[in-house]
């Protein structure tokens, strides 16, 4: 064998601008502290009984939700009573519609006669606000779970669904050749080629579908009487506990949050190749 | 092994139509290393799209061992130009080496043990692991001609390989290709538009006429099998020959008349004043 003498490519170093990460970190804790004490300042001098300063309830949420047993992670019974089952709405109707989203965005984007015939009906159902749907589905599946599930999933379907069609579809034609040329089987080509092709969009679409799911959650328990977070905050608010609803809002910010958050853990993890490849990309 | 018959392609219909090859004829032996060269939109990838069952040629036909090709043929590999293109950035270098060989009937620890092989003989024994988009350009397209060896086609094609890595690593390339010939007595036949290339090698060059191309020539390159970057480029022969051949691509005069006329060689006097063009 002769000698390989390729140096490896160059990596381009990634430029973090500005500051590191620990004191990036730092200043992110300061502003969100500034936050609050410009809140904190700003409903005390208003005094107004709708706008509770953070100081006061944000101690009463910590009474209500977290003083709870270890066991439990320190979450209360009332806490769970309305976490476990909103979650579980979120979790159910999110993996539906991200499920039949990818599957048939998958089958969509690599079939493009009926892509192009099913695009306008796509376009349309995406166009519908899925809360204005409600009164139908209360009509259909009646209050419940069952309603709530059905408008978050509708909701979350149309991201993962377009992004994966879209992923699908714009597959580059060189790796498409790659596969027929070497006898890639079907199911080689789905899975090693089409799906890791199209994750960076789908991962997007179900990227953008969380948030999605989680107001749509609320709104669905708001409108659909079910158990969880988003009744909490209507009956809070309904019987002037307006401590308690500021503390409901802030719990769905922070929720919401939290999920973005994990999200992009999972999604940073199975995209490594994907941002390796984008750096190294020539200019 | 390889029996082309007036294959010709267009592209399109009606008056934007554009003709890339016509009636390309030329037959290759087993174990045949031929260079195809051609000046620029000549059609050199869509000949050997046409040859790789990629497309279906508008006109003439292709054989493989004697078998129409229909789509791509069984025992057929390609190498492509854009090596960071046709490796899957989501796989190591191994997997990448060993994914088409799921259809071979290997198990996983069979599979492993060809792609190690394949990588061992480019010289990529150390980077198995790592992804494509982690090796310089001369490595990512040793990868890719790892993935075809691995593959043990009965042809191998090869299109302008080598078209966008350094010069050294071309080189290194080049004899790479060499070897491989001698050590897995493949049929290759790639497709360039250096010339030089064409003729270090090649057993045979096939020059084609600009677009739309055909052929233009058919040469013998008679040098020793055995061939050295420094000594073969600087034998009588090879100048000579890469002289030819430099012509028979630059001339568009010649090019324009018909094809039987233009598979006779020119006079020098007629090369030189067409020469610049």
């Amino acid at each position: 064998m002769t000698a390989v003498t390729e140096r490896p490519a160059v990596r381009r170093v990634t430029v973090r601008r500005g500051v590191p990460r620990l004191r990036r970190l730092g200043l992110q804790v300061a502003v969100l502290v500034a936050a609050l004490a410009l809140w904190e300042v700003v409903t005390r001098q208003v005094e107004q009984p709708y706008f509770p300063p953070p100081s006061v309830f944000l101690p009463q949420l910590q009474t209500l939700w977290f003083s709870g047993p270890p066991a439990h992670a320190f979450l209360t019974e009332e806490a769970l009573h309305s976490l476990v089952p909103s979650l579980a709405k979120l979790a159910t109707g999110w993996a539906i519609a991200a499920a039949a989203g990818v599957v048939l965005g998958l089958a969509l984007g690599r079939f493009r006669p009926l892509r192009q015939y099913v695009d306008p009906v796509l376009q349309l159902g995406r166009a519908v606000p899925p809360p204005t749907l409600i009164p139908l589905f209360l009509v259909v599946f009646h209050l419940g779970t069952t309603l709530e599930v059905v408008t978050i999933a509708f909701g979350v379907v149309w991201p993962v669904l377009l992004n994966t069609m879209d992923g699908a579809a714009s597959v580059d034609p060189l790796q498409l050749d790659t596969a027929r040329v070497f006898g890639l089987g079907r199911f080689s080509r789905m899975f090693h080629l089409i799906l890791p092709a199209s994750a960076p969009k789908i991962f997007a679409g179900l990227r953008v579908s969380v948030s999605i799911a989680l107001i749509l959650m609320v709104i669905a328990e708001l409108m659909g009487g079910g158990e969880g977070i988003g009744e909490d905050l209507v009956n809070a608010q309904r019987t002037f506990q307006l401590p308690a609803m500021w503390g409901y809002i802030v719990i769905l910010g922070v929720l919401g949050y939290l999920l973005n958050t994990l999200f992009l853990v999972v999604e940073r993890r199975s995209l490594r190749w994907y941002r390796g490849s984008r750096q190294n990309e020539p200019l | 092994m390889l029996k082309v018959e007036n294959v010709g392609h267009t592209y399109g219909h009606g008056p934007g139509r554009h003709v890339a090859i016509s009636d390309v004829s030329f037959e290759v032996t087993q174990g045949q290393l031929v260079s195809i060269v051609g000046p620029s939109g000549c059609g050199k990838s869509t000949l050997l799209r046409s040859l790789a069952g990629l497309i279906k040629p508008t006109e003439g036909s292709v054989s493989l061992n004697d078998e129409p090709v229909k789509s791509v043929p069984d025992g057929l590999a390609v190498v492509f130009q854009d090596y960071s293109r046709s490796l899957f950035p989501w796989l190591s270098v191994r997997d990448n080496v060993s994914l088409p060989l799921r259809r071979r009937g290997m198990n996983r620890g069979q599979r492993a043990e060809a792609a190690e092989q394949a990588l061992v003989s480019v010289g990529l024994e150390g980077s198995a692991g790592k992804y494509p988009w982690q090796l310089s350009g001369g490595m990512q397209q040793r990868a890719s001609i790892a993935r075809a060896l691995a593959y043990k086609p009965t042809l191998l094609l090869m299109d302008e390989p080598f078209g966008s890595v350094d010069a050294q690593t071309r080189e290194d390339l080049e004899d790479l290709v060499l070897r491989v010939r001698a050590d897995h007595d493949m049929t290759i036949l790639l497709v360039t538009h250096d010339i030089d290339e064409s003729v270090y090698v090649g057993d045979r060059v096939l020059v084609l006429t600009r677009a739309p191309g055909s052929i233009r020539a058919d040469l013998t390159v008679d040098l020793p099998d055995k061939r050295d970057q420094i000594t073969t480029r600087e034998s009588a022969a090879f100048v000579h020959l890469r002289a030819e051949i430099g012509r028979l691509v630059r001339d568009k005069q010649i090019a324009e008349v018909p094809e039987a006329a233009a598979a006779e060689s020119a006079g020098p006097a007629e090369r030189v004043e067409e020469g610049s063009g």
